[in-house]
């Protein structure tokens, strides 16, 4: 069991008082006035809770998780803080406002959970919730995090090697592809009972790699970030991480991955395929349709004077995924 | 019921003191929010999105005047339209600002080659050039000045409303339900100024009628 459950006698963190907060508590105290005050002025963010009837007290509560970091995939780049990468979300389920999945998912039931793997493999698998934190060593990855929207984060993963997962299957030589699929829940997911807070999509949710992505190194299963178990909108207990891919690829909450030896039609594509096509490489040199994608804002801490545009690299920086795509034209294939 | 309560000058007075308060202080209050990155975690977007939907708020609350003062017959409504005009390009201009500040951070190539390449880009800037010129000859002297074309001018806005919900419609990526339904109220506003619009056909329409039955009569 991986899952690092806490003595009733331990101190938990939030127990410790930090010394120099203890020093100034006098002065802490002062300018809680003032917080408090700021607090209720910034309350538009709480009325956004409110206006989706989502419970602002009750915050999902994630588990610190134990794993191994690797020096191969730590990162120079400055992390995202936490705050950020759990509050700004593309999940269409939960709504599609960035901060809609925050607001609406805090009660997202994902103990027990159930992902299958079958298809075009020798044995199907099915991972119940405990199952996804202890048959795979944990591993934290830095990947750079690149949505299509041109804006980018770093973020600290938790999680185990896609290609572990689907080898523990035994793929056939005839499996091709890869199908990933999004719970369809719509009395726990708003956005799939209604079209309005859904943002027009179809659902399940449907990704898909080939399968030669799929057993790349670099492709992840998620269970977690920043040291402890996922929230729901950043796609608990389980997504996929695929970091030299536009970040839509990297489905939230999987329940089912199949192996096939037909391309599928993922959710994207279906919905505007001269937009966002099956391969969704990250790639300046070809724009989106209706914006640039040769540079991007990397969200780090800071309001609106922090200077974060920079250049998008090929592949989102990861080299490595290159030699899949050497003799495909990539403006054709995007 | 409605004749017997009458808009006053007075009242008109305290209704732009109200606007000038909500306008202002929500602008400068999200902008100090967003500059303290108290505004969610992509400040720059949540700014974007704040100045654009304001814009669009404020240049559709502007087009209801009219209609609205000659259904209530309140004639002095109408001196509102000026100062939510101008609102409405305010919003505009914070909107195109901080895209170019904040998001393309004065990478000047880049806007220019976004306002020529992208389409939703290029009618936004186009609206945002008209509203310029129909802020920049608001004033009462230009207004006397420039006589009937000032009319014909300022008619021009709503070739900008209708490049506005273009630009909105084509922004977003599949949320299509929220521009959809600001099309139709702006469409809704335009219905309502249907004889304004069908007036000139018409009396085009007329006019050759006429001629033609002259020359008949003629003939």
């Amino acid at each position: 069991m991986l899952i690092r459950t806490p003595k009733p006698s331990e101190i938990k963190e939030n127990q410790v008082t930090d010394e120099s907060v203890y020093q100034n508590r006098r002065q802490l105290l002062k300018s809680m006035g003032f917080l408090g005050a700021s607090a209720l002025m910034v309350s538009p963010h709480a009325k956004a809770v409110n206006w989706f009837g989502g419970d602002e007290n009750k915050t999902f509560e994630t588990t610190p998780l134990e794993f191994s970091q690797p020096q191969v995939y730590h990162s120079e780049d400055l992390l995202t803080p936490e705050q950020k990468i759990i509050s700004h979300n593309n999940f269409y389920e939960f709504g599609s406002g960035k901060s809609d999945p925050l607001a609406q998912s805090q009660s997202f039931k994902v103990d027990p959970w159930s992902l299958k793997i079958d298809g075009l493999v020798e044995k199907s698998l099915t991972l119940d919730y405990d199952d996804l934190y202890k048959s795979f060593e944990l591993q934290e990855r830095i990947y750079r995090l690149r949505c299509v929207e041109a804006w980018s984060m770093v973020v600290p993963w938790i999680g185990f090697s896609l290609a572990a997962l689907i080898k523990k299957a035994k793929p056939l030589s005839s499996a091709k592809y890869v199908v990933f699929e999004t719970l369809y829940d719509p009395d726990q997911m708003p956005g799939q009972k209604n079209r309005f807070t859904g943002g027009g999509i179809d659902y399940p949710y449907v990704e898909g790699l080939r399968i030669d992505e799929a057993m790349h190194p670099l492709a992840l299963m998620s269970v977690g970030l920043y040291g402890k178990t996922l929230p729901p909108q950043n796609g608990a207990p389980i997504r996929l991480v695929v970091p030299w891919k536009y970040g839509f690829k990297s489905i939230k909450s999987v329940v089912r991955i199949r192996l096939t030896d037909k391309k599928p039609q993922t959710t994207w594509e279906k919905l505007a395929a001269s937009e966002y096509g099956f391969y969704a490489n990250v790639n300046p040199q070809v724009d989106h349709p209706r914006w640039t994608q040769a540079s991007e804002r990397r969200i780090t801490s800071g309001g609106l004077f922090t200077r974060n545009r920079i250049e998008t690299q090929m592949f989102n920086g990861y080299p490595e995924a290159a030699s899949m795509y050497a003799d495909m034209d990539l403006r054709k294939f995007y | 019921m409605i004749k017997s309560v009458r808009i006053t000058a007075a009242h008109t007075f305290w209704i732009k003191v109200t606007l000038h308060l909500v306008a202002l202080s929500l602008l400068l209050f999200t902008y100090y929010q967003a500059f303290s990155d108290q505004l969610g975690a992509d400040p720059v977007k949540a700014i974007l999105h704040f100045s654009g939907i304001g814009a669009f708020n404020l240049l559709l609350l502007s087009l209801l005047i009219s209609p609205l003062a000659k259904y209530l017959r309140q004639g002095q409504l109408v001196t509102l339209r000026r100062p939510i005009g101008l609102y409405a390009f305010v919003y505009a201009i914070c909107h195109f600002s901080s895209y170019l500040l904040f998001e393309l951070q004065l990478e000047w190539s880049l806007l220019l080659s976004e306002i020529l390449k992208r389409p939703y880009i290029s009618v936004g800037f186009i609206a945002l050039l008209i509203l310029s010129i129909l802020a920049a000859t608001s004033t009462k002297p230009i207004q006397r000045r420039m006589g009937r074309t000032w009319q014909k001018t300022h008619n021009w806005v709503y070739v900008a409303s209708l490049l506005v919900a273009l630009h909105y419609i084509w922004s977003v990526k599949s949320e299509l339900i929220q521009p959809i339904i600001y099309a139709l109220v702006l469409l809704a506003l335009l219905v309502a100024r249907r004889t304004k619009f069908l007036k000139p056909i018409q009396s085009r329409f007329n006019k050759r009628t006429k001629t033609q039955q002259s020359k008949k009569k003629l003939a």
